[in-house]
């Protein structure tokens, strides 16, 4: 072997040395110290913000879910239960292709464009499923009162929130199929609208699991 | 208050934090790469590797010191995601394809991190946390040592010694990107950001059945991908997923992180080469096109323009309700303009200009304020061609802080502009020429052309972020993707040090009359103007066949 090849090689160990010592400072040191801190100060939070409603887990307060009715035969998809606030569609989300043992939701949006027609299609039917869908006797919503966010996929799939138009117009459809007034339901929508943080960080938004978990209570009461 | 607003009031406020921050902190790092002293753990490391820290190299030594760095790096992390199945913590995960493994492995080590797997189902915790993430610091330390070479280059004379690798490697991530790292993942945790080593499991729904949860460190890795300004998400969607970024506050918190450093440099800059003037002139001109590209970028995606759009009554698909479109657009410019790709919402999903000016935020070379260390040097060696294109015009030999601009310094300059133009256009005209990588696209037409324009744009420029409609995932991406961000990370750097080592190799030439002061407002406007031309000239056509012919029909 000559010498610059020699050399070549004795740099190469250097660098693996280098980042086998790193390895050890970056990649175990300073995860398991962050997780020693994580679990010992806010363990809930760091194992994902869990929540509880009559003593079982329903999910977590960071993750958006679907509210749907028991399949039935002969229906390819599941219909949304009208019982219970919906969140934002979820075109983007996927299911795992890979290591299918398991049935991991993987997040994503749909990347489609403004001008691409699949999404114009999909705006357009979601907003006609809005309407129909929260139009109940005495109260018809005006499709121009339906907010971007009810007809459009969020960029994880997994949104937990849906804006307080969104959730405004959802509260006729909701009193009168769980028989509670408009009233009593606005009212529990409004206390569950989170404002800006500070005022001006991020937008306004209700956080649909926390709102449906109210609203059961609310419902046993009666 | 309106959205717009509050969009507007964010930035403020994120300014404001920036500029508290910038002066303790770049003065400090200008400490940490002056001082004469060595910490214990850091002998003990200099120990393990076997180096000895006194070495003082010049440009060629400091060179192949970082190539053999990132070549070990390259190639462990490739073993690992090779191994991936028999190793432990892998949560049954299997090993990772040689193709899709070659690609990852190149892009942590460049600090791009383009990603063509979905993190949920493809890496385990221990690729996660002891491959991926180690290079999310050390490719970090490695633009900020080679940015600090360069820095040397101009405060030192007759010397042509630029430092010692390891020392700088070493120092940024001990004395650094740890500290600041640890802060920041803690913070985030107390957030909402998950942090644990729970493998997959089951929770269950308010409707019945269950959910299927990932556990992870991701906290701790969330801080460092935004910190060094790597952005490989733990989850696909990045930095859109609520268990890595759940808040308004941790959305504007990210933002912050990935900005502090890159533009607390020029500081480090002004104090090295003795005079903090000169570093706020290239920090003013950061600052600016920052600031113009934010104020576009909230313009077209409150505008919303665009079919979809216009029938939704806004431009929210791909974006997250908690951040809404101000906070997802500054994140945007914020995340293209360093070589971060980190995204709160998905850029294929903006208004055919916000796409435009997310490509022209990597096109302009990452250097406003760029990437950790790798916006610094870009940025100089722009301050290099300006004084140049200055000098011609007034018919001088150009200088930039007492270092002649001579035809070798301007050769290396103009060699280290050329690179990554030169992969984009001939990549993207490859790939749009040859009849099967056209079918990776989403509907085609010009936002298709564009997927592709942005996927060799962000590799190139080591961002990471993409039209994420682009199936990359293919032996064709995988491939000249990688080779993409191999070339466009190591040739600019092998440019920047072997001007580093022509700089410091000069005699200083003294002030005069007749010397362009690079210190003031005037050199700034001469700076911004030599960035977007260069870039307008060099990418004008391309970005008029992909986001301009989109934006224009909306």
């Amino acid at each position: 072997m000559n010498n610059s090849a020699l050399h070549t090689v004795r740099l190469l160990g250097a660098g693996l040395r280098a980042l086998l010592v790193l390895t050890l400072v970056t990649g175990v040191g300073y995860p398991l110290a962050v997780t020693g801190v994580a679990q010992g100060l806010f363990r809930d939070r760091a194992d994902g913000s869990a929540i509880t409603a009559d003593g079982r887990i329903v999910g977590s307060s960071l993750i958006g879910q679907t509210y749907l009715l028991p399949p039935q035969e002969g229906r390819q998809t599941p219909r949304p239960d009208p019982r219970w606030f919906h969140g934002r569609p979820a075109n983007g989300l996927g299911t795992n292709d890979v290591n299918t043992r398991y049935r991991l939701l993987l997040s994503g949006a749909t990347n489609r464009s403004g001008a691409s027609e699949e999404l114009v299609q999909w705006v357009t039917e979601a907003r006609a499923a809005v309407v129909e869908e929260n139009s109940v006797p005495g109260f018809r919503v005006d499709p121009s009162d339906v907010p971007a966010d009810a007809v459009t996929s969020s960029g994880s799939g997994l949104d937990p929130h849906i804006s307080p138009a969104y959730a405004a117009l959802q509260v006729h459809r909701v009193a009168a199929r769980n028989g509670l007034s408009v009233q009593e339901v606005g009212q529990l929508v409004e206390d569950r609208t989170e404002g800006r943080t500070l005022g001006f960080i991020g937008e306004p938004r209700v956080n649909v699991l926390e709102l449906n978990i109210a609203l059961q209570d609310l419902v046993a009461k009666q | 208050m309106g959205p717009v607003l509050a969009g507007v009031l964010q930035m403020l406020a994120l300014t404001g934090a920036l500029a508290l921050v910038h002066k303790p902190l770049g003065t400090c790092l200008a400490k940490v790469y002056s001082s004469d002293e060595h910490w214990r753990v850091e002998r003990w490391i200099y120990k393990g590797i076997g180096v000895d820290p006194g070495t003082r190299m010049r440009w060629p030594a400091y060179l192949r010191g970082v190539l053999a760095f990132s070549a070990a790096g390259v190639l462990f992390l490739y073993l690992l995601q090779r191994t991936q199945g028999v190793l432990p913590l892998s949560l049954g995960f299997r090993a990772v394809d040689p193709d899709q493994a070659f690609n990852t492995a190149v892009s942590f080590v460049t600090n791009t991190n383009w990603q063509s797997y979905y993190g949920e189902q493809t890496m385990g915790h221990l690729v996660q946390t002891a491959g991926l993430a180690v290079q999310n610091f050390t490719s970090a330390a490695v633009g900020m040592a080679v940015a600090v070479a360069l820095v040397r280059g101009f405060a030192r004379s007759r010397t042509g010694e630029l430092g010692n690798f390891w020392v700088d490697l070493v120092r940024g991530t001990v004395r650094v990107l740890v500290p600041l790292a640890t802060l920041g993942a803690v913070m985030l945790a107390a957030c909402g950001v998950i942090q644990n080593f729970s493998g997959i499991h089951e929770v269950g729904q308010f409707t019945g059945g269950p959910q299927q949860w990932n556990g992870g460190a991701v906290a701790s890795q969330e801080a460092i991908k935004l910190l060094g300004t790597n952005g490989g998400g733990y989850f696909n969607a990045n930095s859109a997923h609520p268990f890595e970024n759940p808040t308004p506050f941790t959305n504007l918190f990210q933002i912050f992180l990935i900005l502090v450093i890159p533009f607390s440099l020029p500081r480090t800059f002004g104090v090295m080469v003795g005079s903090v003037r000169q570093g706020y002139a290239i920090l003013a001109t950061m600052a600016a096109l920052w600031v113009a590209f934010v104020a576009l970028m909230m313009w077209t995606e409150f505008s919303h323009r665009g079919p979809a759009f216009e029938i939704a009554g806004g431009a929210l698909e791909g974006k997250e309700v908690r951040f809404g479109v101000g906070a997802s657009s500054i994140f945007a410019v914020s995340t293209t303009m360093t070589s971060t790709g980190a995204v709160d919402s998905f850029h294929s999903s903006f208004t055919g200009l916000g796409g435009g000016i997310a490509m022209l935020g990597m096109m302009l070379g990452e250097i406003a304020p760029g990437g950790v260390g790798s916006g610094l040097y870009g940025m100089l060696v722009m301050a290099v061609t300006a004084v140049f294109i200055a000098g011609l015009m007034v018919g001088r030999t150009p200088e930039y802080l007492g270092k002649k601009i001579g035809t070798r310094e301007i050769k290396l300059a103009a060699c280290h502009l050329l690179v990554t133009p030169a992969l984009v256009l001939v990549l993207t005209a490859c790939a749009m020429a040859l009849p099967t990588p056209v079918n990776s696209t989403t509907g085609g037409g010009a936002h298709g052309f564009s997927e592709i324009l942005y996927a060799y744009t962000s590799g190139a420029n080591n961002n990471g972020s993409a039209f994420a409609g682009l199936d990359a995932d293919t032996g064709w991406f995988n491939t000249t993707i990688g080779l993409a961000m191999l070339l466009g990370r190591f040739l600019p750097m092998v440019f920047v040090l072997a001007l580093a080592g022509s700089l410091a190799a000069q005699r200083p030439v003294p002030v005069t009359a007749g010397t362009l002061r690079t210190d003031k407002p005037l050199f700034s406007g001469l700076l911004v103007g030599a960035v977007l031309i260069i870039a307008g000239l060099t990418y004008f056509p391309a970005l008029a066949l992909g986001p301009l012919a989109e934006g224009l029909a909306a």
